[in-house]
């Protein structure tokens, strides 16, 4: 009978790691649907923009009020993460606070900085939650984050509310049992409660089975709700708690303005332009013909793939983008959700279809991405800079274009004419290319 | 009169410049971006710089092409103009227009066009420190200028400092907009946007840039771009008030400066 809760605990804890695994699976599973693509190169300079960018979270602090908000949640997360530890075993061997006597004063210290930084989250969320509901920023408001995207970053507010108070909580009972019962067996004198301990007043006439049960209550569902919430990612846009390390590594690491040279292009050019290739040769039969651009999630790059499933839906992108800005369709943060739900979705048709993707009559672009979006954006690369884990919605704007205009003709009319001046005349204009040195007559 | 040489005429006469001059296409064609064309080369001969032109063999760096999704065209574009550029031995380039300067830079080397290529503030810049181009009696010292980043020069390859080092030479107060540098405000001319109507929406971006751009209450804007000069232009004269605030390329400031 003693051993039944550390059989639960297990079995809980097991549970909650094998489905969690399952759908890391299924997120690496839909992110290799993707086309391949090298980012193996330059190891050292990889590892420094991770560094810099994920783990520094350098360029979270650009915007310096939800920057340093969120570097606090993030620093939480971590190290409140390291009394993860001591609950699993604790759980698992049924001890309670083992971590203390072998720490002895640093055991007191790492209990008082949770306490301080677990305090500190709470506020930081309260204000994230206001952000998002009082003063009501206007990129938490825009009409792609209608419905359960909305319902989504609230929920996760919540529950950091929850598990950080059910953490104050326990540590409060327990500074109660060893305060007013010194005796109880199994609870040791062990921690420093600077926040908790404001708790005390609260649990002054309680008996020492209320503690307990009180304290155990709250550790048990703790526990559960972190493990909720790990398998919860999988289902939110909160993902990028993890993928944001891996996407700053595979990020581009080139100038912003060098746009990818598309080599099943040059190597068509270069046949057109070699006077000594054969026209009339038969084409390779064996090799399918690479459709140019993309239409669907599986036309896109693994990385493209990366960025979608990193995307936490901040919106910075968006309200840095100067079509936008100025009331057009397109949003950067958009891009990413659509590719994002799609790519689920494609993923688990094929999960259903036993390996084989059944089509389903729809694709990324038309069905969720608009046209209008598409030729909407500038290139300005401003969404670029602006994402704090180095997402590139660009690039996937680009790949739809190449897409439209060579596969479906169906550019814009003006950018016709213009794409047929340059390659009539050598200039988006009608000018006459003889004529381009007249200005040198004029000086 | 100032004569352009021509990389052609260089070739018949023995000659090798120590640099390009790539004019591009609003350059070479459009009213107002020849101004700015004029302008540097004034700026080049006063200088003593050893240049010229491709003249009739300079065609589209393909940019608008790749931008708006035509691969091919641009690739065409790129591989031909490799190579004429190639066949001159061509080492050096500068450009006045940041989309010129971003393909050539970036996009022309894996296609087997390798320059080095600059832009034609940064050159400026080189010149003044060398003391090739000296400015005296400053015609703009105190005047309010701010300063638009074109989005190729500045996030698409880092170039910040370069164009504002001038107007610092020029004596002139450098006045930020609220959006500058990597958050500067695109002008709404790039991605092949130039050459299309804008998507529907509530306001055009050139009018959300200009009014940014009012905001510091400059006697001048400056540009270092020949799109976002024309985007701002026309923003400044929806607003009516073409006649007191100009638009100027940092080329044409320090030509008037040096009354050229």
């Amino acid at each position: 009978m003693e051993l039944v809760p550390n059989f639960i605990f297990i079995t809980i804890v097991s549970v909650a790691i094998g489905f969690f695994i399952r759908s890391i699976n299924q997120i690496r599973h839909n992110i290799l649907l993707g086309k391949p693509i090298d980012r193996s190169d330059n190891a050292k300079a990889r590892w420094k923009n991770m560094t810099r960018i994920a783990l520094g979270q350098s360029k979270m602090v650009s915007r310096p009020i939800a920057g340093i908000l969120h570097v606090v949640v993030y620093i939480g997360f971590i190290l409140i993460n390291i009394e993860l530890l001591e609950i699993i075993v604790d759980g698992i061997l049924g001890t309670h606070r083992i971590f203390a006597p072998f720490l002895g004063d640093f055991y007191n210290f790492l209990i008082a900085s949770f306490e301080v930084l677990a305090l500190l989250v709470l506020i930081s969320v309260l204000v994230f939650w206001s952000r998002r509901n009082i003063i009501r920023i206007q990129r938490f408001w825009k009409d792609e984050m209608k419905g359960w995207p909305k319902l989504d970053a609230d929920l996760i507010l919540y529950f950091e509310v929850v598990l950080m108070s059910l953490f104050l909580t326990m540590n409060g009972a327990d500074l109660a049992i060893q305060t007013f019962y010194p005796d109880a067996s199994h609870y040791i004198k062990a921690g420093s409660f600077p926040v908790s301990q404001f708790l005390l007043p609260l649990f002054e006439n309680y008996s020492l089975s209320s503690l307990i049960t009180i304290e155990r209550s709250s550790w048990w569902m703790h526990i559960t709700g972190i493990l909720i919430f790990l398998n919860y990612l999988y289902y939110s846009k909160h993902l990028h708690i993890l993928l944001a390390f891996p996407n700053t590594f595979f990020a581009n690491l080139r100038a912003k303005g060098a746009f990818v040279n598309n080599p099943n292009v040059t190597n068509e050019v270069k046949l057109m332009l070699d006077p000594n290739a054969d026209p009339y040769a038969s084409p390779d039969t064996d090799e399918d013909v690479e459709k140019f651009g993309a239409s669907e999630v599986t036309d896109l790059n693994w990385v493209q793939l990366l960025n979608a499933y990193t995307c936490t839906e901040c919106g910075r992108c968006t309200s840095e983008c100067p079509a936008n800005q100025t009331g057009k369709l397109l949003s950067p943060r958009k891009i990413m959700m659509d590719t994002r739900d799609r790519l689920t979705e494609v993923g688990n048709n094929i999960k259903s279809n036993k390996g084989e993707f059944k089509p389903d009559g729809k694709q990324l672009l038309g069905d969720y991405i608009s046209h209008e979006e598409i030729w909407a954006c500038t290139s300005c690369n401003a969404c670029v800079e602006a994402c704090p884990v180095d997402i590139d919605p660009l690039s996937i704007i680009m790949r739809m274009r190449e897409y439209l205009v060579m596969e479906e003709s169906a550019a814009p009319m003006d950018l016709n004419n213009m794409m047929s001046n340059i390659e009539n005349n050598g200039a988006p204009w009608p000018f006459n290319q003889q004529d381009r040195a007249n200005w040198t007559k004029e000086i | 009169m100032i004569r352009v040489p021509t990389l052609a005429e260089c070739l018949a006469s023995g000659k090798t410049p120590e640099i390009l001059f790539w004019v591009g296409c609003a350059g070479s064609f459009d009213e107002r971006a020849k101004k700015i064309t004029k302008a540097f080369v004034k700026l080049l001969d006063n200088a003593g710089v050893d240049f010229a032109v491709l003249g009739a063999e300079e065609s589209c760096t393909g940019d608008p092409a790749k931008r708006s999704g035509n691969e091919f065209l641009f690739q065409m574009q790129a591989m031909t103009n490799i190579e004429v550029l190639n066949a001159y031995e061509v080492n050096k380039i500068v450009t006045t227009c940041p989309h010129c300067f971003n393909t050539l830079k970036n996009e022309y080397p894996e296609l087997g066009g390798n320059y080095e290529v600059i832009h034609h503030t940064q050159l400026l810049r080189d010149l003044l420190e060398e003391g090739r181009i000296t400015i005296v009696e400053g015609s703009f010292k105190g005047k309010r200028i701010t300063y638009h980043d074109p989005c190729y020069l500045g996030r698409a390859n880092n170039v910040y400092e370069a164009p504002r080092e001038l107007i610092r030479k020029l004596d002139a107060e450098l006045v930020e907009m609220k959006s500058c540098k990597s958050r500067g405000l695109c002008c709404g001319a790039g991605g092949a946007q130039m050459f299309k109507e804008p998507e529907k929406g509530n306001k055009d971006i050139n009018i959300e840039r200009t009014e940014q751009a009012l905001e510091t209450k400059p006697d001048i804007i400056a540009a270092g771009c020949p799109f976002c000069n024309t985007m701002l232009s026309d923003g400044v004269k929806n607003k009516e008030k073409e006649d007191s605030l100009p638009v100027m390329d940092l080329a044409e400031m320090i030509a008037t400066a040096k009354d050229l």
